[in-house]
């Protein structure tokens, strides 16, 4: 079985970090397994963690009045979730939930926070590699919205 | 330049809105043959020509037309049954550089109605024609309930891996949820070797070739299938005309080294 540090030297997230910090990384990490409907995250409660899928489906939503939930968009092996550990107040901003078995690496971003404020080096490197995927992820709700295959779209801006 | 009259063989509703179409002509005998990446200009009695796009085997003897009803043409030619007729000039136009295909890995590329000019790439890997040394499929959509020729992606998966994504849908969706261009962005290529069909909406296309240039897919390896207001079919109106090019005689498929330029021209 691979340890902690052995999955994340894996994961294209981490390639490049100094061992070191990988060491320290997976320090605050943990496997943990969710079954199908089991929720990781729940909005507006505390965000102490970060996670890596390694196996399975989890869909980001929302809970929308005389609707239900709605799913934002779905995560897969390999992708990266939650970034509110880094931001105060610190605090989900959706729902996250298991599609179906999911087993994830889970990360304790409250203790990586104080880490990263003892070391800002650190800070700063996992700060960028989470920068990207805020951009990447803010460009897929751009695109999103666009409903490129409507063929229904706004009428042209009025020329003066 | 005078249509050929075609009879309707079969008519599939694909969902509300849209649906494909088989016809034969009239006059008896097969359809001609044409490239995956073709189209025919189809002729509604009394309401207009459109260019709709070859979406069937080359090999059925029939041609198939996935049509969205949306101006007058295409709202007629959705309202044809079977036995009823219409117009048929073609078929026109380049199709896919089938040739590029063999030993490379294949990266098919759909959007939304884009999925029906591709469709003859899949049969003809199906069929055993053309031989990438592998191949993968990314179909996006807007919802589960518009995604075209449903009932065959299970089949298609002897053939390709396929990856399907809708902009929005319920979790009983077993696909996934969100832009085309996520998980087109986490697919392993070996970008030296990778042809890449592409066919959507312009501005769908434009960012997967952001994604695909950024994952080190040349420009000369990228294909697309361009759509414009084409009348002739033959180069002759200008109505198509792109830059230098004629979308109708010159394409629809172009690579996207060749045409970046006009490409990234607005309004044009």
């Amino acid at each position: 079985m691979k340890s902690i540090e052995q999955l994340l030297q894996q994961h294209p997230f981490f390639h490049g970090l100094p061992a070191t910090d990988r060491q320290l990384i997976s320090g605050c990490g943990e496997n943990c397994v969710y079954s199908s409907g089991e929720y990781i995250a729940r909005e507006n409660t505390p965000a102490d963690f970060f996670f890596v899928i390694r196996e399975g489906r989890v869909a980001v939503e929302t809970y929308m009045p005389s609707h239900g939930a709605l799913c934002l968009q779905t995560l897969h092996d390999g992708d990266i979730f939650g970034w509110s550990w880094l931001f105060p107040p610190y605090r989900w901003t959706f729902d996250a939930r298991a599609l179906e078995k999911v087993r994830a690496i889970r990360l304790d971003g409250k203790c990586l926070r104080q880490k990263c404020e003892e070391d800002p080096r650190l800070g700063f490197e996992l700060m960028k590699r989470f920068a990207k995927i805020v951009a990447e992820r803010l460009q897929a709700t751009r695109l999103q919205l666009l409903d490129v295959y409507s063929t229904e779209r706004p009428p042209p801006a009025e020329v003066r | 330049m005078v249509p050929d009259i075609y009879r309707i063989a079969s008519r599939t509703e694909e969902f509300p809105g849209t649906c494909t179409l088989g016809i034969t002509p009239h006059s008896g005998g097969r359809a001609g043959n044409f490239s995956a990446g073709q189209f025919n200009m189809l002729y509604a009695f009394g309401a207009g020509e459109v260019a709709i796009s070859m979406s069937g085997s080359a090999q059925d003897g029939t041609y198939i037309h996935t049509i969205r009803s949306q101006g007058l043409a295409t709202q007629a030619l959705h309202r044809l049954r079977e036995g009823e007729f219409l117009g048929v000039r073609g078929p026109f136009g380049s199709g896919w550089p089938m040739e590029q295909v063999a030993g490379r890995h294949l990266l098919i590329v759909a959007g939304g109605l884009g999925m029906a000019p591709l469709r003859p790439v899949i049969y003809s890997l199906l069929e055993g024609k053309t031989q990438p040394s592998s191949a993968q499929l990314f179909y996006g959509a807007r919802r589960p309930q518009e995604m075209l020729y449903t009932g065959e992606l299970q089949r298609w998966q002897q053939a390709l891996k396929v990856v399907t994504t809708v902009d929005h849908a319920e979790t009983e969706w077993p696909g996934q949820i969100g832009v085309i261009t996520k998980p087109l962005g986490a697919a392993t290529l070996d970008a030296e070797n990778t042809v890449v069909f592409l066919c959507g909406p312009e501005v769908m296309m434009r960012f997967c070739i952001q994604v695909l240039l950024g994952k080190g897919v040349s420009a000369d390896a990228i294909y697309l299938s361009m759509e414009r207001n084409m009348k002739c079919a033959i180069g002759h109106c200008g109505h198509c005309q792109w830059g230098p090019n004629f979308i109708c005689k010159d394409g629809p498929v172009f690579r996207y080294g060749d045409i970046r330029a006009w490409f990234d021209i607005r309004a044009l």
